[in-house]
């Protein structure tokens, strides 16, 4: 455990009540350690603490209402490097006999921590992978995802792009992995929801693109018309240097520019402007996507156990699984888990660098149930056994 | 029936009162102003500069000064009524929101927002008497009648806190659904209505036994049942009504506070907020936060009988007779 976690729990022990009749309730947060972005960007490296400060402030939330419930939370952190072995993750796991998991990992670790044994008995969050096919093909009974997908980021963009009416598009992927993951979620929200791609280009320079974007990028996009350029980009190599060099005058949207997400600095309506208040003053930064999924997570087992006044894993499951589960998450309305995908169904945020444009999903895209569920993975397009 | 007929109908009625005038004071969130509107002319007679970010007003006991969450100032002004000068501060702890006078007119129970206490201030010394931990986000704040209760909800919480003023001492919780906003005593002291904004429903507390007896659901034909998010309540002394603003729904819930069914559903402004009662209960007045204006409901007709412009947000609404 690092040193900066055990600081964190002895100050949770201390400010806890005298342990009368206290029930803990145990969370335990898991971290792998990322590398360092090589981002060719200067401006704000990704923060050290990130989701692990919307965790941490989701227990402090916790606690201000277990007091009245003689309930607390204890967090046991847990951070790795990449490369452990799922067994090793399982026994530090096991050692703090905690039951209730946020995971803030990527989805390779994810999936071989979800076939150790034992795995069962857990009640696994994911806060930090985005892979779609956690939330298509992998689901299990006891796996809930508080980070939006990708499906769910770019349905929710692409809602936005089609209310105001600019339909066509053009897509700009990078060269990694992820950046070809979110350029496929575009494409099915597109035909989705009416998008037209009229082309798509891949960025295949290495090279820095701060230096030469001037040149590089307008004879780049010198391309088939369009309404909107939008760029796959996750890790931030290129997708910054767009806006205002494209050959035509075009909105950039995607993972720069024009941003879906489930958190963002600038949200305030809706009792928002406490949440970041209450994050700034304890992290000394804004509110992230990552840290509210964190936060989130940790939230809907503390309403949980407020609501069945338990500490039990199974309880507190079968509880945030039910349809009485509800989570007031500062985004205007009730907030709970999908049955078929345990992904959490929630407004999405549609911002620019410093303000909120919108909100999605956008008024006019129907459905049955719940608008929520036109974002993401809807019932019958999840390939698991419920 | 024609616009001529209504009007002559509705002049009727307002010629049949007893010709003294209400005065209403609204306060208006984002310009820092209060506006005072007479009830009737239904006239905004001035604009007055107040401190910052002002929500949550109160009546003194005696009606001759306002006191005013000036939220972003970090305090509660004390505004001459008279003169329409603030007198002086009181201390209130950071970001007063709402607060409830005692019915001795003696203290006041603030909720503060931003650091999960309530302040109590001792008005004739003008200081802190007392704090107390609350749960996450303590926002409404009620005093019941009879003087025995001091309650607060907690937001994120999601609770109702029962303070027991003779020993300022938090003495009991109760869970209610998502995000509770504004609690309201009925006149008896018996009944503790809590509105759930992301919840979307009211609770009727029993308060001998500080638990739940009934929760008011709503729905209004043509509204997504997301956009329904009780805040502001009044109830009638008579014990016939409640009415529940319903923030995004943009209109007021009318209850039959016997059944605790909704009767009629009153179409404002955008997103009401915050209710008041004229002296004589003949006039719901009613905040409209983002049409920067506010209602006036006839309450024997159950009709809306004018719109009145503010300044922007108005929040508060309280209302000398």
């Amino acid at each position: 455990m690092s040193a900066c976690s055990r600081l964190v729990l002895a100050v949770l022990c201390v400010s806890a009540l005298p342990a009368a009749a206290l029930t803990t309730v145990d969370i335990a947060y898991l971290e792998e350690t990322r590398p360092p972005v090589t981002t060719l960007a200067n401006l704000e490296p990704p923060p050290a603490d990130l989701g692990r400060a919307g965790v941490e402030l989701g227990i402090r939330d916790n606690d201000s209402t277990g007091k009245f419930l003689q309930q607390r939370f204890q967090l046991h952190s847990i951070q790795l490097p990449a490369g452990v072995p799922a067994s090793e993750w399982m026994a530090r796991l096991n050692k703090t006999k905690a039951r209730l998991v946020v995971l803030n990992l990527p989805a390779s670790t994810l999936e071989a921590l979800l076939k150790q044994p034992g795995q069962e008995g857990m009640l696994w969050f994911n806060a930090g992978a985005a892979d779609d096919r956690l939330r298509q093909s992998e689901c299990k009974p006891n796996l809930l995802h508080t980070l939006p997908g990708r499906a769910m980021q770019a349905d929710a963009l692409a809602q936005y792009l089609v209310a105001k009416r600019w339909k066509k598009w053009f897509l700009v992927s990078g060269p990694q992995p992820e950046d070809a993951a979110y350029a496929a979620a575009i494409r099915r929200a597109a035909k989705r929801f009416g998008g037209q791609i009229v082309g798509e280009k891949a960025w295949r320079y290495s090279h820095d693109a701060r230096r030469t974007a001037q040149a590089e990028v307008p004879s780049f996009t010198q391309v088939t018309d369009h309404e909107v350029m939008i760029v796959a980009d996750e890790r931030g190599d290129f997708g910054d240097y767009f806006s205002y060099r494209t050959w035509l005058p075009r909105p950039i949207a995607g993972t720069q520019g024009l941003v879906a997400a489930g958190w963002h600095a600038s949200a305030e309506q809706w009792g928002a402007v406490q949440l970041q208040n209450r994050f700034r003053a304890y992290a000394k930064r804004p509110m992230q996507s990552a840290d509210y999924a964190g936060w989130a997570a940790v939230r809907s087992v503390g309403e949980a156990a407020a609501r069945t006044q338990s500490a039990d894993a199974k309880t507190l499951r079968d509880y945030i699984r039910s349809p009485e589960f509800e989570l007031a998450a500062f985004k205007g309305r009730s907030l709970s888990y999908r049955a078929w995908n345990g992904e959490l169904r929630q407004p999405m945020l549609i911002a620019q660098p410093r303000a909120l444009v919108s909100l999605s999903p956008q008024e006019g895209f129907l459905h049955p149930n719940s608008d929520l569920d036109t974002l993401g993975f809807d019932a019958p397009e999840v390939k698991c056994k419920p | 029936m024609t616009l001529f007929p209504r009007l002559a109908c509705c002049a009727a009625l307002l010629a049949a009162l007893p010709a003294l005038a209400d005065t209403v004071y609204v306060s208006n969130e984002k310009d820092h102003t209060l506006s005072v509107i007479d009830s009737t002319s239904m006239k905004v007679l001035k604009t007055v500069p107040v401190g910052k970010r002002p929500r949550g007003i109160t009546l003194s006991k005696d009606g001759t000064q306002l006191y005013i969450c000036a939220s972003d100032d970090n305090t509660v002004q004390v505004l001459d009524l008279a003169t329409l000068k603030v007198i002086h501060n009181l201390p209130s702890g950071e970001d007063p929101e709402q607060f409830a006078l005692s019915p001795d007119g003696k203290q006041l129970y603030v909720a503060n927002e931003d650091s999960n206490v309530v302040t109590i201030i001792d008005i004739p010394s003008r200081r802190v008497a007392g704090q107390i931990d609350v749960g996450v986000e303590p926002e409404g704040m009620a005093v019941s009648p009879d003087g025995r209760w001091a309650v607060n909800t907690s937001e994120t919480t999601n609770m109702v806190h029962w303070i027991d003023t003779r020993t300022r001492k938090l003495v009991d919780n109760t869970l209610v659904d998502q995000r509770p906003r504004y609690a309201r005593f009925s006149d008896d002291s018996k009944l503790l209505w809590v509105s759930s904004e992301v919840g979307g429903t009211v609770s009727v507390i029993d308060v001998a036994t500080r638990k739940r007896i009934h929760t008011i659901r709503f729905a209004i034909p043509g509204i997504p049942k997301d956009r329904i998010q009780p805040v502001g309540m009044r109830l009638t002394r008579d014990g016939r009504y409640a009415f529940v603003a319903l923030g995004p729904a943009n209109h007021v819930a009318v209850v039959d506070a016997k059944t605790y069914a909704p009767v009629k559903y009153l179409l404002v402004g955008r997103r009401v907020w915050h209710t008041a009662l004229t002296g004589d209960e003949k006039q719901l007045w009613v905040s409209n936060g983002i049409s920067n204006d506010v209602s006036v409901i006839d309450v024997d007709t159950l009709k809306v009988v004018k719109s009145i412009a503010t300044g922007r947000y108005p929040w508060g609404v309280a209302i000398k007779p």
